[in-house]
């Protein structure tokens, strides 16, 4: 019973499961595809309702034939992921550049689209050449292993595993809607050291942090040995071992709360206090130039967080839609939120203040994604809106660092919100999906929020150090090689002309 | 001749012409500008950050007219722009030496 228990709780993570998947798929990089008829755990029991339940097996093994057809992955599933990695990229490009290209003075304007543009591709190829296989392969509790570096053997009918048992999508699917994770997530940080960063920097920090910071946090709390493997407790406590650190410890992570956003967030926090503050900080000006595009990127976040969130189920289920549900509410109540808050503290309700809740809103529901009800959803998000609008304010000026465009007071503050009170909505006792068993293939009767609360908080603590250190290190070598901010007279005439050699506007 | 450059309200751009038409002025330049007298600015805020805009957005009309033009049109602009409250804006008259048409070389009063 107890070991159950401790088990279920490390199969919590949704991402970790496909994770998994992919890791048993990994082992067979070569054999690809083909996934081989599983003799293991044909689990026909109908545990999971409406999930078809087949073991993935190792197409290399093909054991006792017992007569069972390989897992095929289903259109709806493969379409669902298809479309939300579109809309997912969409969420930076244009989405993050111009919610915070409007934020920035009009001679700053391209630096942001531009670091944008090109910090998410430079990450969409270090993830095709290495970042996917050093997080979504099997290594150890901290870094995954090579056995997908330069993509070896990732073919169009290589499968990746769900969190449903039998249930797969192409890993292809699976690869490249991590890749836009991790691109938004480098994309994230660069709004708070917005202009005055060299770009050179800026560039050489991206690689050392995604490949030390992003990579192994993906890999502590989404990577494990994928469904199938949990066929008795024996064979979970094997699989369990083979899983990131923090999923081990049975963190609840649904799309990204620590490994996007507060990854980001105190990653970003260190660049603003290392390249120092924008020149007349505090004295001159530097209201934001166009709050049009701030809205408009806003919108085009919340839209494409449909597929961060809902996507991250990896399947079209019930699962998926509760998610979809909850990224539409929560961010609702965070605008009502930071708006009452900012009309009663501040005397007016501003439009960039309801742009900030709903990303204020979208951050904290994203770790609880598919774990928590519609109204565990209103309530994190109503919590993250009033929160990060003291992050913003309040906690800025206790921290004093120019953090140009408040990264870490909405996904700093707003990511730890949700990270911890996921651990208290996902609680069945109070409308959340509590925990499943792999084994059991059911939830996990009982659930200590307290318990998970503790879990939820190492979670967000090895994420603050793990990341913070990173970023740390890389700035400091980004310094050392390039140096971290142009110089003064650069930076007062604009980077878009300084840097880029073009502007966006004439005057 | 004379030059009337007056700073007014941005709305009242449309009164001011009209009543200056009226007048027997038959020409004017504008000129978006911003600036501060006795009118207060207002406070802006961004997330934390507070800004006092000192500076509002007002227009500046410059006018040349002849001296016999000048009552008339100097009473046109009082007249339309007034709103009574401060920030109205203000009236400079300044004296000019020449004046040119380019097309003809016509001068002064006769280039107006």
């Amino acid at each position: 019973m107890n070991h159950v228990h401790a088990l279920t709780k490390r199969l919590a993570s949704p991402l970790a499961l496909v994770l998994g998947a992919l890791l048993v798929f990994a082992s067979n990089t070569q054999a690809q595809s083909e996934t081989a008829p599983a003799e293991t755990a044909v689990t026909a029991t109908a545990a999971e309702a409406a999930i078809p339940t087949e073991a993935v097996a190792e197409p290399a093994t093909p054991a006792s034939t017992v007569d069972v057809a390989a897992p095929v992955a289903d259109k709806g599933d493969t379409a669902w992921i298809l479309v939300c990695t579109a809309i997912v990229i969409f969420m930076t490009l244009p989405g993050l550049g111009l919610f915070y290209g409007g934020l920035v003075r009009s001679k700053n304007m391209l630096s942001i689209l531009m670091q944008c543009f090109v910090v998410f591709s430079l990450v969409v190829v270090l993830w095709t050449l290495y970042g996917y296989s050093l997080a979504f392969t099997t290594g150890n509790a901290f870094f995954g292993g090579g056995d997908r570096l330069l993509m070896k053997g990732l073919t169009a009918s290589s499968n990746g595993a769900t969190f449903s048992k039998g249930v797969v999508i192409p890993e292809l699917a699976f690869f490249a809607f991590q890749a836009a994770f991790a691109a938004i997530t480098c994309a994230l940080i660069v709004g708070a050291f917005a202009e005055r960063a060299k770009f050179a920097a800026v560039l050489v920090f991206t690689v050392l942090w995604f490949t030390f910071a992003y990579t192994p946090m993906a890999h502590m709390v989404w990577f494990f040995a994928g469904p199938d493997a949990y066929t008795s407790a024996e064979a979970a406590t094997a699989a369990n071992a083979t899983a990131g650190y923090l999923f081990q410890k049975g963190a609840l992570d649904f799309a990204g709360g620590t490994v996007v956003h507060i990854n980001a967030a105190i990653a970003g926090l260190v660049g603003a206090y290392m390249i120092g503050k924008r020149v007349g900080y505090g004295r001159e000006s530097m209201k934001p130039h166009n709050l049009t595009f701030t809205m408009a990127g806003a919108s085009m976040l919340w839209v494409g967080w449909f597929g961060f969130n809902a996507g991250s189920a990896l399947e079209a289920n019930g699962s998926a839609a509760l998610a979809f549900a909850n990224t539409l509410v929560a961010p609702a109540a965070a605008v009502l939120a930071w708006t009452l808050g900012e009309w009663v503290t501040k005397g007016k309700p501003s439009m960039l203040g309801a742009a900030s809740g709903a990303v204020a809103g979208l951050v904290a529901i994203t770790p609880a994604g598919g774990f928590v009800g519609l109204g565990g959803a209103l309530i994190i998000g109503a919590v993250g809106g009033f929160a990060c609008l003291w992050g913003v304010t309040g906690l800025k000026r206790l921290m004093g660092a120019d953090d140009a465009l408040d990264v870490f007071g909405v996904h700093g503050i707003g990511g730890i919100v949700g990270a911890l009170l996921t651990g208290v909505f996902a609680a069945p006792s109070l409308g959340g999906s509590g925990i499943w068993d792999y084994v059991a293939n059911d939830v996990v009767p009982e659930y200590s929020i307290g318990g998970q609360v503790l879990i939820q908080a190492t979670g967000v603590g090895v994420t603050l150090l793990w990341s913070g250190i990173v970023a740390l290190i890389a700035f400091k070598i980004a310094d050392l090689l390039v140096g971290l901010r142009v110089s003064q007279e650069q930076e007062r005439e604009g980077l878009d002309i300084s840097s880029h050699g073009e502007a966006a506007y004439d005057h | 001749m004379k030059l009337i450059t007056a700073i007014i309200r941005t709305f009242k751009l449309d009164e001011v012409r009209d009543a200056l038409a009226g007048a027997g002025v038959n020409g004017l330049t504008v000129t978006e500008v911003k600036g501060y007298g006795r009118q207060k600015g207002h406070t802006e805020l961004y997330r934390g950050a507070e800004y006092v805009v000192d500076f509002l957005p007002k227009l500046k009309i410059e006018a040349v007219v002849s001296d016999a033009l000048l009552e008339a049109a100097l009473e046109a602009i009082q007249s339309s722009a007034r709103t009574d409250k401060v920030g109205d804006g203000k009236i400079f008259v300044t004296a000019v030496e020449a004046v040119i048409r380019i097309r003809t070389g016509e001068i002064d009063d006769d280039a107006i």
